[in-house]
């Protein structure tokens, strides 16, 4: 009976009180839109770190009969040079996962299969080519493990990473999720006022109500109970709305990315259905938090 | 069943006390009638009953309660022995007359069952049978405060609290209402009501407490409103 009492209540308070549950439902759901792009930004920068970390290696390519570096002004490398940096790296598993040898010749076919028509490489003949070994890390952020045992050693012309190309990308990336995160927080703040004011306002505008329930002998928490509810219902269809937005975005949009561009991997629905017990926490625990604060002050029980 | 040692109350923001020692003893199923000018501290000493406010010194007890000392929580629980009503009715203008009286007990979660078998029977107690479809404004002064004192009294509290009930009505209507609270009185209820209304009070004859500028200056049974008798 009671239950049922306090839904009615509601539902007429609601109805009564449209155009705030309204603008409460909206500004609710922007905040946890964008609250939402943050997080999923965050998760989109994970997995291509993921994915590319598994395939980037580092490089160390010999010296060259033809290499002018200061280094390797020995000549080309030795077979017994070869071999102690082999060995060498043979003792740095597991951070070394596997070693890929490329010679000068199968160097040479890549870049004219990767380049077929570019000039620089036309005239260019496979002894030109560097021959290296390539490296694959366990972990690729221990980069620099490699690169002070064997930069400078005999043989080796240099160590190249190429981690170092694609992270300034990844910290744009992360830069923007950030961003995403910033821009959530000003619009939390801006929910959080608007449901305060709504709470105070529609307190006033009730407060016959309330006076009378204090009357008849209702306790403070079934006074307050309505307001909190109704707070509730309203970001929770914002949130609701929220989530259908993102779902919408990865689904279509990330979708379609995902076929268009084949060479990384992106963010799926599964993603969105991770984050969102926390969005829903999130948007839920404020909007009771500033219910009940806002309702200790203007609310008399 | 309202007890009041040497009570003061003085209001924040005021340097006048609103009362100043009061002693005074209401026993179970009496009338009494609060009588004195505005501001002589008659909504006060209501007020105080009703737990709105606590006495700056002395004690009030209420129902076997000690207000000074009653915890916040607790409050509700001393309400729902006291019924109110007011000079303006308070009823919420988009219920109906039933509604208005249910909404009292719904908001204690009384179950459907009581509240259908009880309401009627209150409505048609205070002679408003036949009207529980009507909206507030619907109604005449004297029927909106009929339908007031139901919800007050729908609960069948031990004391019921009149705060000038009748200062919005005609004296004919006026007269029906405390001889409804008369009735209401003779279940048990005990009844305090503070009033400007001379006729009534010099008619009904009840125990009558007159309150001047805070004070308790006469406290005799079967009083009238003015001079001594």
């Amino acid at each position: 009976m009671r239950v049922q009492f306090i839904l009615s209540e509601i539902w007429i308070a609601l109805r009564r009180n449209l155009s705030m549950a309204i603008s409460v439902a909206l500004v609710t759901m922007v905040s946890v839109l964008f609250l939402g792009l943050g997080f999923l930004a965050q998760r989109q920068v994970d997995a291509m770190k993921d994915y590319w970390y598994d395939r980037i290696q580092v490089s160390i390519f010999l010296c060259t009969a033809k290499s002018d570096l200061a280094n390797c002004s020995a000549g080309a490398v030795t077979d017994p040079q070869r071999n102690t940096i082999r060995s060498q790296l043979d003792t740095m598993r597991p951070l070394v996962k596997d070693v890929f040898p490329e010679s000068q010749q199968e160097a040479y076919d890549r870049a004219k299969a990767q380049f077929p028509n570019s000039p620089s490489y036309r005239d260019i003949k496979p002894e030109q080519m560097p021959e290296s070994l390539r490296v694959q890390l366990s972990d690729p952020t221990k980069y620099e493990v490699i690169a002070s045992s064997f930069i400078g050693a005999p043989g080796v012309a240099a160590v190249n990473d190429q981690r170092r190309i694609l992270d300034p990308l990844f910290n744009v990336l992360r830069g923007l999720s950030f961003g995403a995160l910033a821009v959530a927080g000003l619009m939390v703040l801006c929910s959080l006022l608007l449901v305060a004011t709504t709470i105070r306002q529609t307190a006033f505008s009730r407060r016959r109500e309330t006076g009378i329930m204090r009357l008849v002998g209702a306790s403070a928490f079934l006074i307050q109970l309505p307001f909190i509810l109704e707070t509730l219902v309203a970001t929770m269809v914002g949130s609701g709305l929220a989530i259908g937005l993102l779902w919408a975005l990865v689904h279509y949009g990330i979708g379609y990315l995902d076929k268009t561009l084949p060479l990384t991997t992106f963010i799926t629905t599964t993603d969105l259905w991770v984050v969102t017990p926390w969005l829903v926490a999130i948007s839920a625990g404020l909007a009771i938090v500033t219910a009940w604060l806002t309702l200790r002050k203007y609310l008399k029980v | 069943m309202i007890r009041f040692e040497n009570v003061s109350k003085t209001y924040r923001r005021s340097s006048r006390p609103a009362l100043r020692g009061i002693s005074l003893e209401v026993e179970r199923g009496e009338f009494v009638f609060v009588v004195g000018l505005s501001g002589s501290g008659k909504s006060t000493l209501l007020r105080l009953i009703l737990c709105e406010e606590t006495a700056s010194s002395g004690s009030v007890l209420v129902a076997g309660r000690e207000l000074s000392s009653l915890p916040n929580r607790k409050v509700p629980a001393l309400r729902r022995e006291i019924g109110t009503v007011f000079q303006d009715f308070r009823l919420l203008p988009n219920k109906d007359v039933y509604q208005n009286v249910a909404f009292a007990l719904q908001v204690l979660g009384k179950s459907r069952h009581a509240v259908k078998a009880v309401v009627p029977e209150t409505l048609e107690m205070v002679g408003l049978g036949g009207l529980e479809k009507r909206l507030p404004h619907q109604l005449s002064g004297g029927e909106q405060q009929r339908v007031a004192i139901a919800r007050a009294f729908v609960n069948k509290p031990a004391i019921l609290l009149a705060d000038e009930p009748t200062g919005n009505l005609d004296p004919t209507t006026s007269l029906d209402i405390v001889r409804l609270l008369d009735r209401i009185n003779r279940t048990g209820t005990t009844i305090v009501m503070a009033t400007h209304n001379e006729e009534i009070v010099n008619q009904l004859r009840k125990r009558v407490l007159e309150l001047n500028n805070g004070e308790l200056v006469r406290d005799q049974l079967q009083g009238v409103y003015g001079a001594q008798s």
